[in-house]
């Protein structure tokens, strides 16, 4: 094989045209490169040193004419080499269930050479951290993000009682620092994912992106005519703090999307009904979408491990347990929130419209109880455990 | 593993060379050779630390090898080149000009400013000023040397001098600028100098580079053990490629001495290490 580079030099490029035609022949056989470029003869010789091939130059007047034979060094660098599973998730074996710690950040189904760094991440067992919705739910997600300065209609006019206005910011108050914990719970785990599981890691990002948005259009809601954002308590922090400092992520996964994002769920919609101006209905509405996929995410991969893993279920039983005894000793749901949830949906201080609060609220309490039943239902826990287990849950609702 | 390592000398002319040599000591100790290395701050004190018997081995430039054969021979001693890298073997230095300058070729140069690497550079120095004193260009008259002297002691390694050489060059402080042949390519990859700025106008023979040196007194199997051990690197062993990589070469060579001529003549006309021969020579006597 010749390859004539004609005046092209190595200092243009020339290197990329040698490596394709040494590319061609096998180890051991030799190309002749041929060139006009008047520092070619130098530079020819001085690379194959460098990459290991052989090469004898013949240098006529003005004209280069080197024969190179092509070394070991390639087939050498990549003996070893291993591919990283595959990068569609629904081909066979895409994903395996314990990816080495040396695939590193490789990108799923790159060659990876060997002698790769050992990485550390925590997260390597598939039936833990994989779920076959997760393409899906990245897609929607990505699909789904709203833009805070435009989805919301800021400007909208309107003018509420003091009383009620303070409700809203309280309620507010509340959602931010529940926000604020789910943001951080995806966040932690992220980090510890080993990257072969890349959906999962998408899915958490998003839903730690989807969190910061709502951080931010409930901040801004509650600070539309106040200065500050109104009381954190004791008692709920503490709730969220269990949250936040549970290390395993089936366990997190459980408690924060299936149990306490589905208990927002019924929140949000509820507020959403109720909101006395429109831009609480709307950023409680933007919300509420987000948090869907969040719980859709955790059912759908804690389905698959306790599928593969049916013992989870009892672990997972236990850390609510575990969890309720924890709180046992807070206040739960601080009163203010719960006075102004009431105050809400009663739209004005008449005895009867009080009432028809008290009593909305109430069902608002039924049906996040049905809801958290049925979700521990399809995860495959019985009836009177789902019961249970739904009645121990947090009174802090996430 | 109880027995007295065998003792390297190297240059410390880079952070790096304690992360090769670390390397190497674990590679070592898996192929049962007991190994540690001293690293000096500048080849002349290594070669004489070699001589008073503190090394067993020693990492040489090409200078250093020849500070090293001309002590052995006056001291009535034998030195031995038992390895080297493939990338040391036939090493040519060119004259770089800038290609819309004054310079075209050789006979250009004549009162011209010339910029070389280190003093005691063999590849950006010596060698190129005795190649064009060869070809009747006689330094520091035919035309002026502009030396870009840094970090003396570490004959070039560190290809400092060559860098500062190359840019005085794109500054039009000199004409012609003295390097390595791949380092006109790789000054060009990194953009010390533009792509299609200089051009080649000279280019002297080839030479080889660094080599492992014994001397006649060095524990034999210990030795033969080492050269045995560093010939079987393979460039597909991932522990091994990192080393490799590090230092430059894709498998190691058996030692040859041939390739030190030109180097040889170039010392001799400057009277580069004689000096340094002789004051060594009284204090090992």
């Amino acid at each position: 094989m010749q390859v004539d580079l004609e005046d092209l030099g190595f200092d243009g490029g020339g290197a990329l045209l040698v490596k394709r035609a040494l590319r061609m022949v096998p180890e051991g056989e030799s190309v002749t490169i041929v060139g006009t470029n008047s520092d070619l003869h130098v530079h020819l010789p001085a690379w194959c040193r460098a990459e290991g091939h052989e090469c004898q130059l013949s240098d006529a007047r003005g004209k280069s004419s080197a024969v190179i034979r092509r070394g070991t060094t390639d087939s050498q660098r990549w003996s070893g080499s291993q591919r990283a599973g595959s990068a569609d998730s629904l081909a066979a074996q895409a994903i395996v269930e314990h990816p080495p710690q040396r695939w590193g950040l490789a990108a799923r189904g790159a060659l990876v050479e060997a002698g790769s760094p050992e990485f550390h991440f925590a997260l390597t067992d598939k039936v833990e951290v994989w779920s076959p919705d997760a393409v899906r739910i990245y897609a929607q997600a990505s699909a789904s993000q709203w833009d805070p300065a435009t989805a919301v209609p800021w400007d909208a006019k309107f003018d509420l009682p003091a009383e009620v206005e303070d409700a809203v910011v309280q309620i507010m108050t509340y959602l931010i620092e529940n926000e604020m914990a789910a943001l951080i719970v995806p966040s932690r785990f992220i980090a510890q994912l080993h990257p072969h599981f890349r959906e999962t890691i998408q899915v958490l990002a998003i839903q730690a992106a989807d969190e910061a948005r709502h951080v931010e259009v409930f901040t801004r809601r509650a600070l539309l005519k106040r200065r500050e954002p109104g009381l954190s308590t004791a008692g709920g922090q503490a709730s969220l703090q269990t949250l936040v400092d549970e290390p395993d992520f089936a366990i997190a996964a459980f408690l924060l999307s299936v149990l306490g994002e589905g208990t927002f769920l019924s929140l949000l919609w509820f507020i959403e009904r109720f909101a006395p101006d429109p831009i609480t209905a709307r950023v409680c509405r933007l919300a509420a979408q987000d948090e869907a996929r969040h719980v859709a995410f955790g059912m759908s991969h804690l389905r698959a491990h306790i599928q593969a893993k049916p013992e989870v279920r009892e672990s997972l039983a236990n850390a609510v347990r575990e969890r309720h005894e924890a709180l046992r000793q807070t206040a739960g749901l601080n009163a203010e929130v719960f006075d102004a949830l009431v105050l809400m949906a009663a739209g004005s201080w008449e005895p009867a419209s009080i009432r028809q609060g008290q009593s909305a609220v109430a069902v608002l309490l039924e049906d996040m109880h049905a809801s958290r039943k049925k979700r521990l239902i399809q995860l495959g826990f019985d009836p009177t455990e789902a019961e249970d287990l739904s009645s121990l849950h947090t009174r802090n609702f996430m | 593993m109880n027995q007295t390592p065998l003792l390297l000398g190297a240059v410390a002319y880079d952070p790096k060379v304690v992360t090769i040599w670390d390397g190497f000591q674990q590679y070592f100790a898996e192929g049962d050779l007991a190994f540690d290395y001293i690293l000096y701050t500048n080849y002349e004190r290594q070669v004489e630390a070699h001589f008073s018997g503190q090394i067993h081995v020693a990492w040489n430039s090409p200078l250093a090898w020849l500070q090293s054969e001309r002590l052995a021979s006056a001291l009535d001693r034998r030195a031995e080149a038992i390895c080297m890298r493939d990338s040391d073997r036939d090493l040519t230095s060119v004259i770089v000009a800038r290609k819309n300058g004054p310079v075209a070729s050789l006979s250009d140069l004549k009162d011209r400013k010339i910029a070389v690497g280190a003093k005691d550079s063999p590849q950006a120095t010596l060698i190129p000023l005795a190649f064009l004193a060869d070809q009747g260009l006689e330094p520091n008259k035919d035309f002026d040397v502009a030396e870009f002297d840094v970090l003396s002691g570490k004959h070039g390694d560190h290809m400092g001098g060559e860098r500062d050489a190359a840019r005085a060059l794109m500054r039009n402080e000199c004409d012609a600028a003295c390097m390595i042949d791949s380092n006109h390519l790789l000054f060009i990859q990194e953009g010390t100098l533009p792509s299609g700025a200089t051009h080649v106008i000279a280019q002297t023979p080839p030479y080889d580079h660094c080599n492992f040196t014994v001397l006649d007194n060095a524990p034999p199997e210990p030795i033969a053990r080492f050269r045995e051990l560093l010939l079987a690197m393979s460039y597909a062993d991932p522990q091994v490629r990192r080393l490799l990589d590090l230092e430059g070469l894709k498998r190691w060579l058996p030692g040859r001495t041939e390739g030190y001529t030109q180097l040889s003549k170039a010392v001799e006309k400057f009277h580069f290490i004689d000096a340094f021969v002789s004051a060594t020579v009284a204090r090992c006597k």
